[in-house]
């Protein structure tokens, strides 16, 4: 495998070990699944490539629910319970649906959350510039369970007495109370129904707060997914009105001050903590939950510290066409007034802050061909780890390593399966880095029969947009485009990750043998001439 | 597979999967109280007398307050901590110190202590002093019957004329 210089940034493998074998051991979980959903939903509607969107989407289930809902429920020691029986009982088919709406969905959030939240440490994505997505996903755990418990709280049923007792215990640890909580749960007469105004309060004001970090968490993202494709999100509806028939969601008996709820059926997804907090004791349980947090907020702090060059402008080279900036998956490029005096209004500019070196904006700009004849070849906007004269060296020394009538060169994502073969590889942060003139420089320079473009699985791409880009270049929706004249029959594209390597290998060897079929329009030197004048290749 | 089996099986997928949660969201039952066992909670904010930790002033401290302030006992803002035993069935169940509440602890001393109890009657002795030294100042005997699941509890309120059995 060639790589034209050491890249620094992606690959976890310097990671500390325990570390590196958790998220080995995540993707060896996540990865049969995830090409099990694309298979069966497709790529695009793969639902463990859309967890943010479909958490969104939950949320405005839950939020549209929840209005619905709170038109017919009364607060009240006596009406609360009164008024949900009411929904669930002779109102089931609009209210009672519209209840279990509202829980299941926000149990679901709760799991495509975890999902998220797994599947992207399983990623690596949560360090350099990518911090800010993770950090401020932290908090936004905490919000969404405590909408989830407030509004368990009002239903005032079995369920909502026993979460309202160990709640308070929990809160009562903290001197911030003049009367410790639990006290208002002591016996029914120290129970107020001002009591219940405050938990609608709250239920409805910490969703509110969620919905805000919800937003500064996708801030920092380029064409952040926040609406599932049409048909996924019409297919969780259907799913979710499946359920809430087949099992709708009901109250525990009301709640009874003057009995103990000894035997409830919890919801384990929101409370599965609760039985801890009376089995270890309040503070013990906050001791967790504070110092969880504070270890996944720190995450992307902790050595090792990966953090390559970030991408340099090339001010003779660069003409303010703005691919670049349309292209990063990050926002970390933008477009500012010209500072050189070149004719052109405007330049790129990179924020180092926000850039992983990914390659994208050099795979965009129209200045990455290696066709040019000059002496010291530069792209508009490059890798300084990985220029563009690099990147044509690799090629060319990569194209020499290849021996035998169907010559395969292979230009790989180091996150995908590609990124761990040898001989005739040149690797990238993102496979979007290669700008489609190399292809067409590899085949019509003859450094080889065919070239394989290695990437990420296609729902799981490490640079989220890279494979998108790459297939819009190829197909002539998206510039730069892949010329005309470049033979598609001598292009494959291979997404696989990096444990789909027997089908990456099969998919190559099925590629070479076709190549064998294939005729060139124009002679090209036979294999032996070839290895005889290797120098007349470029 | 044609596409209307494969939306079959996406949406077969979804509810597989939803269901699961719904599952979850009321199973397995959680059993938060021993079988054939009740709750005995007792509860209560109560401030110790401020006038406990009151001190003859002495004659320099008199000395360096203006004419109009100078009284003779000085009584700090906060209050002593108030002493709590509790007796089940003629065993100290529960005994402390109970600092007061607040910053400058000068709040009421709160307790909220829960005691799982086997079903059956029980003598039960409660107890609070406000003084750190010396005997309690409130007390009060009672047997107390427990059902099973049942939650009791003992509260102390000073315009109910102390302890408070519920």
């Amino acid at each position: 495998m060639t790589t034209a210089s050491a890249p620094a940034q992606g690959r976890p493998s310097n990671d500390w070990p325990p570390l590196r074998a958790l998220k080995r051991a995540l993707r060896r979980v996540f990865d049969p699944l995830e090409r099990g959903a694309e298979r069966l939903f497709s790529p695009a509607l793969n639902p463990l490539a859309q967890l943010g969107a479909i958490s969104f989407f939950l949320f405005w289930v839950v939020a549209v629910s929840g209005v619905y809902l709170f038109i017919f429920f009364d607060t009240g020691i006596v009406d609360a319970y009164s008024s949900v029986e009411w929904i669930s009982g002779p109102h089931w088919y609009h209210a009672g649906v519209m209840r279990s709406f509202h829980r299941y969905a926000s149990d679901l959030m709760v799991v495509s959350v975890a999902i998220h939240l797994l599947r992207e440490f399983s990623l690596d994505r949560y360090r350099g510039t990518r911090w800010f997505s993770w950090f401020t996903g932290i908090p936004l755990i905490w919000f969404l369970y405590v909408s989830g418990i407030t509004g368990y709280w009002l239903v005032w049923d079995m369920m909502a007495q026993y979460v309202a007792l160990v709640s308070a215990k929990l809160l009562d640890v903290f001197p911030i109370f003049g009367e410790p909580l639990a006290r208002n749960f002591l016996t029914p007469e120290h129970l107020s129904s001002r009591f219940f105004s405050l938990l609608v309060f709250l239920h409805i004001a910490v969703p509110l707060i969620l919905l805000l970090g919800m937003w500064v968490h996708i801030h920092r993202i380029s064409r952040p997914k926040v609406n599932p494709p049409r048909l996924l999100a019409s297919l969780v509806l259907a799913a979710l009105l499946a359920v809430s028939l087949w099992k709708p969601a009901l109250s525990q008996g009301p709640a009874d001050l003057s009995r103990v709820p000894a035997e409830v059926g919890l919801d384990w997804l929101f409370l599965p903590l609760y039985p801890l907090a009376e089995e270890w004791g309040e503070w013990t349980l906050w001791g967790l939950l504070v110092g969880v947090s504070i270890m996944l907020a720190a995450m992307p702090w902790l050595p090792p510290f990966r953090r390559a060059p970030a991408a340099a402008v090339d001010l003779p080279n660069c003409n303010g066409c703005n691919r670049c900036v349309e292209d990063c998956p990050y926002e970390a490029i933008r477009l500012v007034p010209r500072t050189d005096g070149a004719p052109f209004p405007h330049q790129a500019e990179v924020n180092a802050d926000l850039c992983v070196a990914c390659g994208i904006c050099m795979g965009a700009c129209p200045s990455s061909t290696p066709f040019r004849r000059v002496q010291d070849l530069k792209s508009g906007i490059e890798l300084p780890g990985q220029p563009l004269s690099a990147v044509r060296d690799s090629v060319i020394g990569a194209s020499a390593e290849l021996k035998g009538g169907h010559r395969v060169l292979v230009l790989a994502c180091e996150h995908g399966a590609g990124g761990g073969d040898i001989g005739g590889v040149v690797s990238f942060p993102c496979v979007a880095m290669v700008p489609p003139s190399l292809i067409d420089f590899i085949l019509s320079k003859d450094l080889a029969d065919g070239v394989v473009v290695a990437g990420c699985s296609e729902s799981a791409c490490y640079n989220r947009l890279g494979v998108e880009w790459t297939r819009q270049r190829f197909a002539g929706t998206r510039d730069p485009y892949l010329r005309k004249r470049v033979p598609r029959e001598r292009l494959a594209t291979i997404w696989a990750s990096p444990f789909e390597a027997a089908r990456y290998q099969a998919e190559k060897a099925a590629f070479a043998a076709r190549l064998e079929t294939l005729a060139w329009a124009t002679p090209r030197p036979s294999a032996e001439e070839r290895e005889t004048r290797p120098e007349e290749k470029v | 597979m044609s596409q209307a089996l494969k939306l079959l099986a996406r949406f077969a997928v979804l509810v597989l999967v939803f269901a699961g949660a719904a599952v979850l969201s009321n199973r397995p039952v959680y059993r938060s109280l021993p079988e054939g066992t009740g709750l005995l909670t007792l509860s209560f904010s109560h401030g110790a007398d401020r006038k406990a930790a009151c001190r003859k002033a002495t004659p320099e401290e008199l000395a360096e307050l203006p004419p109009n302030m100078r009284r003779p006992e000085i009584c700090p803002r906060g209050r002593p901590p108030i002493r709590v035993a509790l007796d089940i069935d003629g065993k100290r169940t529960f005994e402390a110190e109970v600092p007061p509440s607040g910053i400058a602890g000068d709040g009421p001393s709160r307790v909220h202590q829960r005691f799982v109890l086997p079903v059956g009657d029980h003598d039960v002795a409660v107890r609070i002093g406000e003084r750190p030294e010396g005997g309690f100042d409130w007390q009060a005997e009672r047997t107390i019957h427990i059902e099973a699941a049942a939650s009791r509890a003992i509260d102390f309120r000073l315009d109910a004329g102390g302890f408070v059995f519920h």
